[in-house]
């Protein structure tokens, strides 16, 4: 049984005249200790994926259909209480930004054994043990002394550290990572994502990781999907995926990339921008900034089909792969 | 630094240094230490003797981590700050002390371009009237109808339909309102943009368009950059020349392709080793102990010294200097001038 199963979730926004439409009917699994990673453009709704996972969607936001089975349990549609048992405790969340998630008037201490004592029936002083040994996992040096101290004496890395610590100290079976490192400098991501790496392998942790940085992905996951406008173009494996990208999407944002071109050189770049939520179109998401797109990508939506390692939902590559059929028979 | 490159620098920096200054009032100042009152000042060393120089038509990238003061050279060069120590020439001027209205002539030909589009454009101005003000100010002589053309032109130019002109910042994205700010640096036709990481707050498919826009800028107007940035494989494409910045100090400086091919400071290795590549699936950065130390005290040796694998004693009590290496780079590392790098 897979750990988390999200199927044909749709997720909506009402604004005062109708509702639009932030996650369009996606579905995918995360095996147990398996690390997938979700990737896209800002506006895509890769963060609302990882909302809605958490059940964290508050007004104007919420799920219109679909379900999210965490261990065979769908949350969807569970109380604030009900969740509390699974949030923290079986799931954990790290966000982008660690100046803003940790509270600047509590203790480092104070927040974990908060945490600890929250869920498990614990005195103060075995809270405090688990979390001077957590904190020690993740590499925080005198951890003794790191819970009196309050965020702002601490870098951006060691917050960021803490947080991990914080997401690991209930033993959650699954973590939601939203864009971990994207406020840290890139020695210091590198750290980070070596110490999730670590920590996910030895615990057997399955990760989400919604990321930006292509560059990330490749390193830290099995699987990836693209999102494009609130759908998945293409899921399938990472090393698949980063080597041979099918959806003209993912091979723009690949190419996009400044490694991909000679120094010097223009680099390839794909015209516009991504849709707003508002004007979305009956057809294919990406059609108007596609090279391929044809008459029929405008008015028909492409399904996610799925060829050897990875599924792609595009008209195109479809047709490309009916043709070398027919050329093979 | 090729070696053909003659005459004098467009922008030098000669042994600069900045300090802010922490505690500005009397009482801030008044310490006690070891039973008895004192006075100190604690400072910001921000960059310290710093020379750097910039040839007509190159692009050098200002890379670093941040708080290693890349922003703040730019300032400094933009004339937005004023160095403590050491001076700054334009086109073989200087410039570090003039007063705001004998900066004027050099602020035309020198154009800034900010990290946050959001925040870079005045949100009750009409893009004309931003696009305008520039070329009002610096080109008295123009008339209304020749200072429209202008705008119109260098808009067509960036990519965006001179018809939004009257829409506000908020009607555009991202991508498009940098585009604007690009513009606006263009208008008064600079000889020298100063860049400070013009593309970090953008998707990656909007970076490759403003990035493209960039270079087409500068083979078009003859353009020459002060690129500021975080993303190293943003300097591989775009620069001709690189500084690695380390806490104020240049610990590396060199052309891109020798840098990138050939890194010498246990730093440089150590920030390239950390960039995240799509091919390779096996991190194996070479990891930094601890992180950057704070710039109010400043170690009295190599500012890298606490987190690099190989420094000794020397390292502990004598700063580096930068000192050329036979590919041309100049790198400040006793480890490197001993060579006993190479384990």
């Amino acid at each position: 049984m897979s750990l988390i199963s999200v199927r044909d979730l749709t997720v909506k926004f009402a604004t005062r005249e109708r509702s639009v439409t932030a996650i369009n009917n996606i579905s995918f699994d995360l095996a147990k200790g398996e690390r997938l990673g979700i990737v896209g453009e800002s506006g895509a709704g890769k963060s609302i994926t990882g909302f809605s996972l958490m059940n964290l969607l508050t007004a104007p936001g919420y799920i219109d259909t679909g379900e999210i089975l965490f261990q065979g349990e769908n949350i969807v549609g569970k109380s604030d209480s009900e969740m509390r048992e699974i949030r923290g405790n079986r799931m954990a969340m790290i966000f982008q930004d660690p100046m803003v998630t940790l509270n600047p008037v509590l203790t480092i201490g104070q927040q974990m054994i908060e945490t600890l004592r929250a869920h498990r029936k614990l005195s103060k002083s075995e809270a405090a043990q688990i979390a001077i040994m957590k904190l020690r996992q993740v590499y925080i040096p005198s951890p003794e002394e790191r819970l009196n101290q309050y965020p702002h004496e601490l870098s951006g890395g060691m917050r960021q550290r803490i947080i991990i610590a914080i997401a690991l100290l209930l033993d959650p079976e699954l973590i939601i990572a939203d864009e971990p490192t994207t406020a840290l400098d890139v020695t210091i991501q590198a750290d980070i994502m070596e110490l999730l790496l670590e920590l996910c392998n030895s615990n057997k942790v399955g990760l989400i990781l919604i990321t930006h940085d292509l560059g990330v992905v490749s390193q830290m996951t099995d699987r990836t999907l693209v999102m494009y406008a609130g759908k998945i173009i293409e899921a399938g494996k990472t090393v698949e995926i980063i080597n041979d990208p099918q959806h003209p999407y993912t091979q723009g944002l690949i190419n996009a990339l400044p490694q991909q071109t000679q120094p010097g050189q223009r680099l390839q770049q794909i015209p516009g921008n991504m849709p707003s939520l508002n004007e979305i179109s009956a057809g294919c998401t990406f059609n108007p900034r596609c090279q391929y797109a044809s008459e029929h990508c405008k008015t028909t939506m492409p399904e996610m089909v799925h060829y050897n390692d990875v599924s792609v939902a595009c008209h195109e590559v479809n047709r490309l792969h009916n043709q070398t059929a027919k050329v093979n028979k | 630094m090729t070696k053909t490159q003659t005459g004098a620098p467009l922008l030098e920096m000669c042994h600069v240094k900045k300090e802010f200054v922490l505690d500005q009032s009397f009482l801030d100042t008044v310490k006690l230490r070891g039973g008895k009152i004192t006075r100190e000042k604690r400072a910001v060393h921000a960059v310290n003797n710093l020379s750097l120089s910039v040839q007509k038509g190159d692009a050098l990238c200002v890379v670093g981590e941040s708080g290693c003061g890349k922003s703040t050279v730019a300032r400094l060069i933009a004339g937005l700050l004023k160095p403590t120590e050491g001076s700054i020439h334009f086109e073989g001027n200087r410039i570090d002390n003039r007063s705001r209205k004998q900066l004027l002539p050099v602020r035309k030909k020198m154009q800034m371009i900010f990290q946050n589009p959001y925040a870079s454009l005045n949100p009750r101005m009409s893009i004309q009237q931003s696009l305008e003000e520039p070329v009002r100010y610096h080109m008295p002589s123009l008339s209304q109808y020749e200072i429209k053309d202008k705008v119109a032109e260098v808009m067509q130019s960036v990519g965006v339909d001179p018809s939004w002109a009257t829409r506000y910042p908020h009607e555009f994205s991202g991508g498009q309102r940098q585009r604007i700010a690009i513009a606006r640096a263009l208008t008064v036709d600079p000889e020298f943009i100063i860049a400070d990481e013009p593309i970090s707050a953008l998707d990656v498919s909007i970076q490759a368009q403003v990035l493209n826009l960039m270079l087409e800028a500068k083979e078009d107007r003859g353009l020459t950059y002060l690129f500021i940035t975080h993303d190293l494989s943003v300097v591989e494409h775009f620069g001709t020349q690189v500084a690695v910045l380390y806490l104020g100090s240049v610990c590396e400086l060199a052309d891109t392709a020798t840098l990138f091919e050939n890194p010498k400071h246990p730093y440089t290795k150590a920030l390239l080793s950390a960039v995240p590549q799509l091919s390779d699936d096996s991190p194996s950065h070479i990891r930094l102990k601890g992180e950057i130390p704070t710039p109010i005290n400043l170690p009295n040796g190599c500012p890298f010294e606490s987190r690099c694998a190989f420094a000794n004693d020397r390292c502990k009590i004598e700063k580096p200097v930068p000192s050329k290496q036979p590919d041309g780079s100049l790198v400040a590392c006793h480890a490197v001038e001993e060579d006993r790098l190479e384990n």
